[in-house]
């Protein structure tokens, strides 16, 4: 047991003071006119991650983007790559790539030349070239669409030739824009694991921009959800579904029953809370709140218990509610519950065994019940 | 009120059921919209001048022998080309209106390509304007317009005034009835048709790949090598089109601005045709005119068919 402990490969390198940042950024912010895209944003980006910038469309994760790739200029703030500034260089000299939303292949030119492209700015020789593009042809698998011309093909194999074409000259940056973003949903979610296998396999940076949270939580180490221009929290796809930041994050990843409330009493290992609508919770959570502070109990509808029975302790972490809607997904069941004070509850419940009868129906009064440890408290 | 709708009603009733006595469906009377026009407006006199080029030239109303005498003989004569081929004249007029057109659609080119480009990279909001502004001249007569240019050029003219005024020049150049005031001419009055496709071509250019080719490591003039230009090619071969085939027919800007000197094939054809009165010979020269733009021109297209498909 110990041992297969030490042998348990983990890569957080952002947890070790020693590690030293591959890509940092320090106070980066860009101006349009009056309109500021990007707000003081400082962030460090390890060798080998899989980094998401997360956020809704207008949240400034593109124009980031577009800066580390040299197509903007920050207003101020340093850009470092491996401890060098990025700053006066010119896009076409950077050891960065970019693969475009719109992937930007060039049309008149057939999938070989699009991935050599970059290789024949470089100089390298021809043979060399040949190899390398067989190499990544091989990788996206279009080795029989090697001679067609971008409009010959479908938008999933365009898609290959965008990430053969910007991981061929092995950047030490790869930022992908919405990389899936034109795909339709299937494929998007194979995908998405192909591109963290190719990722692993090459060694390589990636930093990737979506509005997508689950196709976040698939691929990236770590994922700053942004907002505004500003980056709201970094953490691991598991940290920021169980322990988001704020009700910003708790909300935008994943979905999430809120009860607002105010302190009644906390501790070293707990905090209690009085809801609005008059009920105690409990989280075995310090907070750092003040009783009678405002706070924010978030929970996850899956960490939810419904039943008609009444558990055994009604006083604290329950509440009682009328069943609105039953969603059948086969995998798992969603209710949604109506509380007295007119909140609906989102609950879901894993379907392990056959449905045969439902033993909640519509209109039902049900009570939902919950583990200390399933909520998180919240102070925004 | 009824009746009146009632004959609405039937009024494309009847027009389809005329067509389809005719042996025609709606489909295919709108497809022959086109080709009937050709057929009336360029088939039909283009036979008459093939007709005419076998002719011998002769004292009558019309100034030809008919293509059968009166005993309903065929008297038909190649003569004409025979003429053509012998009599260096109409050689030499012919490279020189290629060689002038092949000049004047590469300047067309040199000048339109960055008019064209610095419109299409224009804020949006622009684009119209300038578009109108390319489109302008045509409100006024070509033929005013090439007129205005003997007033520029010529010796005591505008250009010549403001160079002698700045000091640039003690004498007056002398541009007009020159090749030179051709060149302007031509460029001029065809330079529209050059911007116009190119500016097509190149507002519908993605700029994001020029974005990535910077990206993958090309520098932006290497980039307008490598990715603007082909794929403005399209546009390119278009405008080219459109400056060469006018250019090589042309004769009043030779005639106006050009001097004694300056042949071109549309200069020989109008000498034949009005101050010869040999309608045959003139006809002769349309038709070769006609063969030496209409082959390579279709031999292009085929190959530009075969890369698409």
């Amino acid at each position: 047991m110990a041992q297969a402990n030490v042998e348990r490969k983990v890569f957080e390198p952002w947890r070790d003071p020693a590690a030293k940042p591959h890509l940092s950024l320090q106070g980066i912010r860009k101006q349009f006119g009056d309109f500021v895209a990007v707000d003081n944003i400082s962030l460090d980006i390890y060798q080998k991650e899989f980094f998401s910038l997360l956020g809704p469309s207008g949240c400034g994760k593109s124009t980031l983007l577009r800066m580390l790739a040299g197509f903007e200029k920050p207003t101020s703030g340093q850009i470092l790559l491996e401890g060098s500034d990025m700053a006066g260089v010119p896009p076409h000299q950077l050891p960065v790539n970019m693969m475009f939303q719109s992937y930007a292949l060039f049309p008149h030119m057939n999938v070989r030349d699009n991935i050599a492209f970059g290789l024949k700015q470089d100089g390298i020789p021809k043979e060399q070239i040949a190899q390398r593009v067989d190499e990544a042809i091989e990788m996206v698998q279009l080795g029989k669409f090697a001679m067609r011309k971008p409009h010959q093909m479908s938008g999933g194999q365009r898609q290959r030739v965008a990430l053969a074409r910007c991981v061929v000259k092995r950047p030490q940056l790869v930022l992908l824009d919405e990389p899936l973003g034109a795909l339709d949903k299937k494929l998007r979610q194979q995908t998405q694991f192909e591109l963290m296998d190719i990722q692993e396999q090459l060694g390589l940076t990636f930093i990737i921009v979506t509005h997508d949270q689950e196709e976040a939580m698939t691929v990236s180490s770590r994922i700053a959800v942004m907002d505004e221009g500003r980056i709201v929290q970094v953490a691991t796809p598991a940290e920021l579904y169980e322990f988001p930041a704020s009700r910003y994050v708790a909300e935008f990843i994943g979905e999430v029953n809120v009860f607002a409330g105010r302190i009644s009493a906390s501790g070293e290992d707990y905090t209690e809370m009085n809801c609005d609508d008059d009920c105690r919770l409990r989280a075995d959570q310090p907070s750092g709140l003040r009783e009678g502070e405002q706070a924010w109990f978030a929970l996850r509808p899956e960490k939810l218990h419904i039943d008609r029975e009444a558990p055994a302790d009604t006083s604290v972490n329950c509440r009682r509610g009328k069943v609105l809607d039953i969603g059948y997904l086969g995998n798992l069941s969603i209710y949604h519950v109506e509380l007295p004070s007119g909140q609906v509850v989102t609950a879901t419940h894993t379907n392990r065994s056959r449905l045969v009868e439902r033993s909640i129906s519509w209109e039902d009064q049900v009570w939902l019940s919950w583990a200390p440890g399933a909520c998180v408290v919240l102070d925004r | 009120m009824s009746t009146s709708q009632a004959t609405g009603a039937a009024a494309p009733g009847v027009t389809a059921s005329l067509l389809m006595r005719l042996g025609l469906s709606p489909r295919t009377a709108v497809i022959a919209v086109p080709y009937v026009w050709l057929l009336l407006f360029f088939f039909t006199p283009f036979l008459i001048v093939l007709k005419l080029s076998f002719a011998e030239i002769a004292i009558a109303i019309p100034p030809y022998t008919p293509l059968f005498d009166a005993e309903g003989k065929l008297q038909g004569t190649l003569e004409n080309y025979q003429l053509l081929m012998e009599d260096d004249l109409y050689w030499r007029s012919y490279l020189s209106s290629l060689r002038i057109a092949v000049i004047s659609t590469l300047l067309a080119l040199a000048i339109g390509y960055p008019v064209a480009y610095a419109m299409a990279r224009a804020p949006k909001q622009w684009r119209t304007l300038l578009l109108m502004l390319v489109i302008l001249p045509f409100w006024t007569s070509f033929l005013i317009r090439v007129y205005a240019w003997i007033g520029i050029l010529k010796s005591e003219g505008l250009l010549n005034l403001l160079l002698m005024n700045l000091g640039l020049i003690d004498q007056p150049l002398h541009i007009l009835h020159t090749e030179l005031a051709v060149y302007i001419g031509i460029v001029y009055s065809y330079l529209p048709f050059m911007v116009l496709p190119l500016y097509a071509t190149l507002e519908k250019l993605d700029y994001s790949l020029l974005e990535a080719a910077s990206d993958l490591g090309c520098p932006p003039l290497k980039a307008f090598w490598q990715i603007t230009l082909p794929i403005s090619l399209p546009g390119i071969i278009a405008g080219s089109f459109l400056v060469f085939i006018p250019a090589v027919g042309e004769f009043v800007i030779p005639d106006l601005l050009g001097g004694n000197d300056t042949l071109m094939i549309g200069r020989t054809l109008w000498v034949e045709f009005f101050s010869n009165r040999d309608w045959p010979l003139a006809s002769a020269v349309a038709v070769i005119l006609l063969a030496l733009l209409v082959v390579p021109i279709m031999y292009f297209q085929r190959q530009q068919a075969k890369q698409q498909g």
